[in-house]
């Protein structure tokens, strides 16, 4: 990795900004019959807003200007390697962006007669067969917004199964591992379960006794996530499952960390009964900074009661191909589904990006993907073990790793004073985003690092370099790396003033009220 | 030979990078897998997925350009329909701008100090949509506005221990459904509030005799699911609070332009729906849940979603953005967490930004107006004809606006779609209205030829039955 600086624009808030008149916009103007016929504009008063809305006024070729210089104090994937552990950040093919961002796409309402977007339906039904392949489950559906809200439709149909079996007053329990991203246990809470965790065991995998003890009459559901966060398979996992089906409970398979075994092994052959895909982690759709994502939900065809199944329960709108007309068709949702999540079918620019994406890689693409993920992986770890001497590896220390890996900075800590978050701005000065840091809770000073099939193995030798030269350096002057990050376009954030109640400001509003005086702290 | 999206495909790195790791073959890797699990690559590589081998720019353009071709696109105007969604103008600078790599292929910005450019523009999304609210607190988005108001309800109910939501028995039904999926894990119930058939505003004797010391919250739409403009939103406002339940609002953004915002009637929380701000229709999304709270310190701590904060650098020189209040979401507190959510549509968010940011205040105040004189004029001229009655609810409104036809809607819809235009979404199955009756939507987007010809053909059409 050659040098980097990041831009310094120190650019205003758009608040601060343009001058009243301007416009980046032209409205059409309105037809003078239009006016002639109608009048006075007019509302009843007392909905009539008294003052405009407090907006900039900037011409386009300001608002354009700002905007591009907030990009350049950002950083993705296109810059730089993106290693967060659990995010999957792998290349966005620009050959998809073409196709899931354009007029066309962006000119269909939802509501808009199923005969007049056969050729989308064709494609949405598609992905949901594909995605039902590549994860061996029975049904899979689009609907859901995002990962976290995948897992509230899982948490549901969990819910809704042991309601429709009469059990809901005893199924009560929701257990999650405690090295489970914070999503599970949140989910588990939202579909009014109460979470229950069970402990990792030194090898990594869950600690199957405790499993056997906490699991009982109780269990509604375990929610799993394989590989771990710890980038491990769980072996096990057979096991697993069947402790918890033989109390009647589901399993449900965070699909987060798919990458880790794609190609190689499917959570449907293992027997879990419900799982979310992230189609922005494992099949590339981009993150736009936080979403917008996709969280399709696919399920196995477990009887419910009598001739309902788990498909039954799914959340959302189906699409239903009919054979004798070859026409696709939006159902439902029926009789037995949880209901719906959102408003509409689903995020459809980043299903046809993720469609766009399997259709080019094809099952063969997808194990190379998945393989090459998990040798970068390997890779990173055995040069981490042979040429550090401050990165430890929790857990399994000797096992293989699939498609992400945790070292603790735990003994640079104890012995420098530097810690995993200094680590983090180290390697933001070398011009690499950090790892995931803090997380799994389990590990002490966690760096949590995927750098998936998309990087290079020059950058995973930098990247290398460069911890080696931070352990170094901590060593040396551990003072130093208090001071980092210098080449970013600030230096260390001021989180108390960010969250204390008499400075937090969540939006200018509240800093135009403040500095009047019209503003207390919150309380 | 390499694979263009993954650098180390190329066999002699691959090999090269095994023995590194010290194994043989990329098998030992995944030797902890149970061996009746573990798929052979041969037979990995014959499922359905895909299109049988690994495709080229070249061969997929093809395909897509199939897809695409089985989907019908008009000449003619945009659909006349709304309902939650709306057409409109996306300016080219927006697209312009969210295309750029450091914003589209960007994670959450766990690392702020890299990350400024990107939480500046969320934390401009925020404050505009503040500014259009006067509300003081507004999260980076949600979902949508339906997932909004459900994440609000369930707000409504951790702050009040109550669970029964009064809402107009109009109300938008798909929100209505989502909000009622979020809620019912929770006890959560939803009650009807009656509407005047005649005006479309709610019923406030029937609202005063619902309210009660169970009741969490009182949610009205502003403008109604139905277009109506609910006069009496600062009314509603007081009834809710003197029996001591929230005033949830939802909103449609462009419209705050000219109307009185839900900070000054009242409302505790404010909810909608983003997608007029250039994000386009995506036939379903991605959206933008708009979700706003006024300074109310234990309605702030019970925000779901992420939040970002104006502050400093440490050593107070420089201006600077963090992610704040992070103790409410689900990567700290875990199972006490206020929402699971964590990838929202922070995209969408900085859509927003540039659109308003482009439009600003002038603009956005005159889009509105032109979308209200030109649903107006479609309703005028509509009304016109016979058997038509247009609008059907008298209230004052903009955009949307119900209309009884002299025939079924089904078939109405049909011969317009015969005549290449796409109207109205039917009402029939909401509250009381009948077979007959459409919600119609008029934007920028629709010239006055557009609405001439939507109207001549809509008498064709009545005049044939």
């Amino acid at each position: 990795m050659q040098g980097y600086r990041q831009a310094v624009w120190e650019e205003p808030l758009i608040f601060e900004l343009g001058l009243k008149g301007r416009r980046g916009f032209k409205i059409p103007e309105l037809e003078r019959e239009i006016v002639d016929s109608i009048g006075e504009f007019r509302l009843p008063e007392s909905v009539a807003r008294r003052e405009p809305p407090e907006l900039p006024s900037l011409s386009e070729v300001e608002v354009v200007r700002h905007f591009t210089r907030l990009s350049q104090t950002s950083y993705g994937v296109d810059l730089g390697p993106v290693p967060l552990g659990s995010c999957t950040m792998k290349y966005n093919p620009k050959i998809a962006l073409k196709y899931a961002f354009n007029d066309r796409l962006s000119s269909l309402h939802p509501l808009q007669d199923d005969d007049t977007v056969q050729g989308l339906l064709e494609l949405l039904y598609r992905l949901e067969r594909w995605l039902e392949a590549v994860t061996g489950m029975d049904y899979c559906s689009i609907h859901p917004a995002a990962g976290a809200q995948g897992e509230l439709a899982g948490g549901l149909v969990i819910r809704k199964y042991h309601e429709l079996r009469g059990n809901l007053e005893v199924k009560k329990e929701i257990i999650v591992p405690d090295s489970a991203h914070g999503t599970n246990p949140a989910t588990g809470t939202m579909a009014g379960f109460k979470v229950v965790e069970v402990p990792t065991g030194e090898d990594g995998n869950i600690d199957i006794e405790a499993l056997r003890s906490t699991v009982g009459e109780g269990t509604a559901g375990f929610m799993i996530t394989n590989p771990s966060t710890l980038g491990l398979f769980e072996e096990r996992i057979l096991d697993i499952i069947e402790i918890i089906h033989s109390v009647d409970g589901l399993v449900y398979y965070d699909g987060a960390n798919l990458n880790g075994i794609m190609g190689r092994a499917r959570p449907g052959d293992a027997g879990v009964d419900i799982l979310h895909l992230n189609l922005h982690k494992t099949f590339s759709a981009p993150h736009g900074g936080g979403g917008p994502g996709a969280g399709p939900i696919c399920v196995k065809d477990r009887i419910v009661a009598g001739s309902v199944k788990l498909r039954d329960l799914v959340p959302g709108f189906k699409i239903v191909y009919e054979e004798s007309t070859g026409k696709y068709m939006l159902e439902g949702p029926g009789q037995y589904s949880v209901g719906l999540l959102r408003a509409w079918i689903g995020n459809v620019s980043q299903l046809v990006w993720a469609y766009v994406y399997i259709a080019m890689m094809g099952a063969e693409g997808l194990r190379e993907a998945g393989e090459i993920s998990v040798i970068n992986t390997n890779y990173f770890l055995a040069k981490i073990k042979r040429e550090t001497k401050m990165y430890t590896v929790p857990y399994g220390r000797d096992r293989h790793r699939k498609h992400e890996s945790v070292i603790s900075a735990e003994k640079l800590r104890d012995e420098t004073g530097v810690t995993a978050e200094d680590v983090a701005k180290g390697l933001l000065d070398s011009g690499f985003y950090a790892p995931t840091v803090y997380f799994p809770l389990i590990v002490e000073e966690a760096l949590m690092v995927e750098f998936t099939e998309s990087e290079t193995r020059e950058n995973i030798d930098a990247y290398v370099n460069r911890l080696k030269v931070i352990e170094e350096i901590a060593l040396k002057d551990p003072g130093e790396p208090k001071k980092w990050p210098l080449n970013t376009s600030v230096s260390r954030i001021d989180y108390v003033k960010a969250n204390h109640p008499k400075t937090v400001t969540p939006t200018w509003r509240v800093k135009v009220l403040r500095d009047k005086g019209l503003l207390g702290p919150l309380k | 030979m390499g694979h263009p999206w993954i650098p180390n495909s190329v066999e002699s790195v691959r090999r090269e990078m095994l023995e590194i790791i010290g194994v043989g073959s990329v098998d030992d890797l995944y030797s902890d897998i149970p061996e009746s699990l573990r798929i052979k690559p041969e037979e990995w590589d014959k499922l359905p997925i895909g299109f049988g081998r690994v495709l080229s720019e070249v061969e997929i353009a093809r395909h897509m350009e199939e897809i695409f071709s089985k989907i019908e696109s008009y000449r003619g105007p945009a659909p006349f329909m709304g309902g939650g969604v709306w057409p409109h103008h996306v300016p080219e600078a927006v697209k312009y701008v969210v295309s750029r790599g450091e914003f589209l292929t960007a994670y959450t910005p766990y690392q702020a100090e890299i990350s400024q450019g990107l939480m500046q523009a969320l934390f401009e999304y925020q404050s505009l949509i503040a500014e259009l609210l006067e509300m003081e607190v507004v999260n980076g988005s949600m979902y949508d506005w339906s997932s909004a108001l459900g994440e609000a309800l369930l707000m409504a109910i951790r702050v009040s221990s109550r669970r029964k939501f009064l809402v107009p028995e109009t109300m938008n039904p798909r929100h209505r459904k989502v909000a009622e999926t979020y809620i019912w894990p929770h006890d959560g119930r939803l009650v009807s509030v009656k509407v005047d058939r005649r005006t479309g505003l709610l019923d406030l004797n029937d609202l005063e005799s619902k309210v009660d010391s169970e009741t969490a919250a009182v949610y009205i739409e502003y403008p109604a699911y139905t277009g109506v403009l609910e006069e009496n939103a600062s009314l509603i406002g007081d009834i809710a609070h003197r029996r001591g339940a929230l005033y949830i609002m939802g909103v449609e953004p462009i419209s705050m332009a000219i109307l009185e915002p839900p900070g000054r009637l009242g409302a505790d929380i404010a909810v909608g729906e983003g997608q007029p701000l250039g994000l386009g229709l995506n036939y379903g999304g991605p959206y933008l849940g708009i979700l706003a709270v006024k300074w109310d310190g234990e309605l702030v701590r019970q925000m779901p979603g992420r939040i970002i904060g104006l502050t400093s650098t440490v050593d107070g020189k420089d201006k600077a953005f963090a992610m704040i209040l992070q103790t409410r979401e689900q990567h700290i507190r875990r199972a006490r967490a206020t929402s699971n959510i964590t990838t929202n549509e922070a995209l969408m968010a900085v859509t927003a930004a540039v659109y308003l940011s482009l439009l600003g205040r002038d603009g956005l105040v005159e889009l509105a107006k032109h979308i209200w004189y030109k649903s107006h004029y479609a309703a005028k001229k509509l009304s016109s004809i016979e058997g038509i009655k247009a609008p059907l609810l008298e209230g004052e409104f903009i955009m949307d606006f119900t209309v009884r036809l002299p025939l079924e809607t089904g078939k109405f819809r049909s011969f317009l779609k015969s005549r290449k235009i796409m109207a109205g979404v039917p009402l029939e199955g909401l509250a009381w209205f009948t077979s007959r009756d459409l919600l119609l939507t008029v934007t920028e987007v629709h010239t006055k030829n557009d609405i001439d010809r939507l109207v001549e053909v809509a008498e064709e059409c009545i005049r044939g039955v």
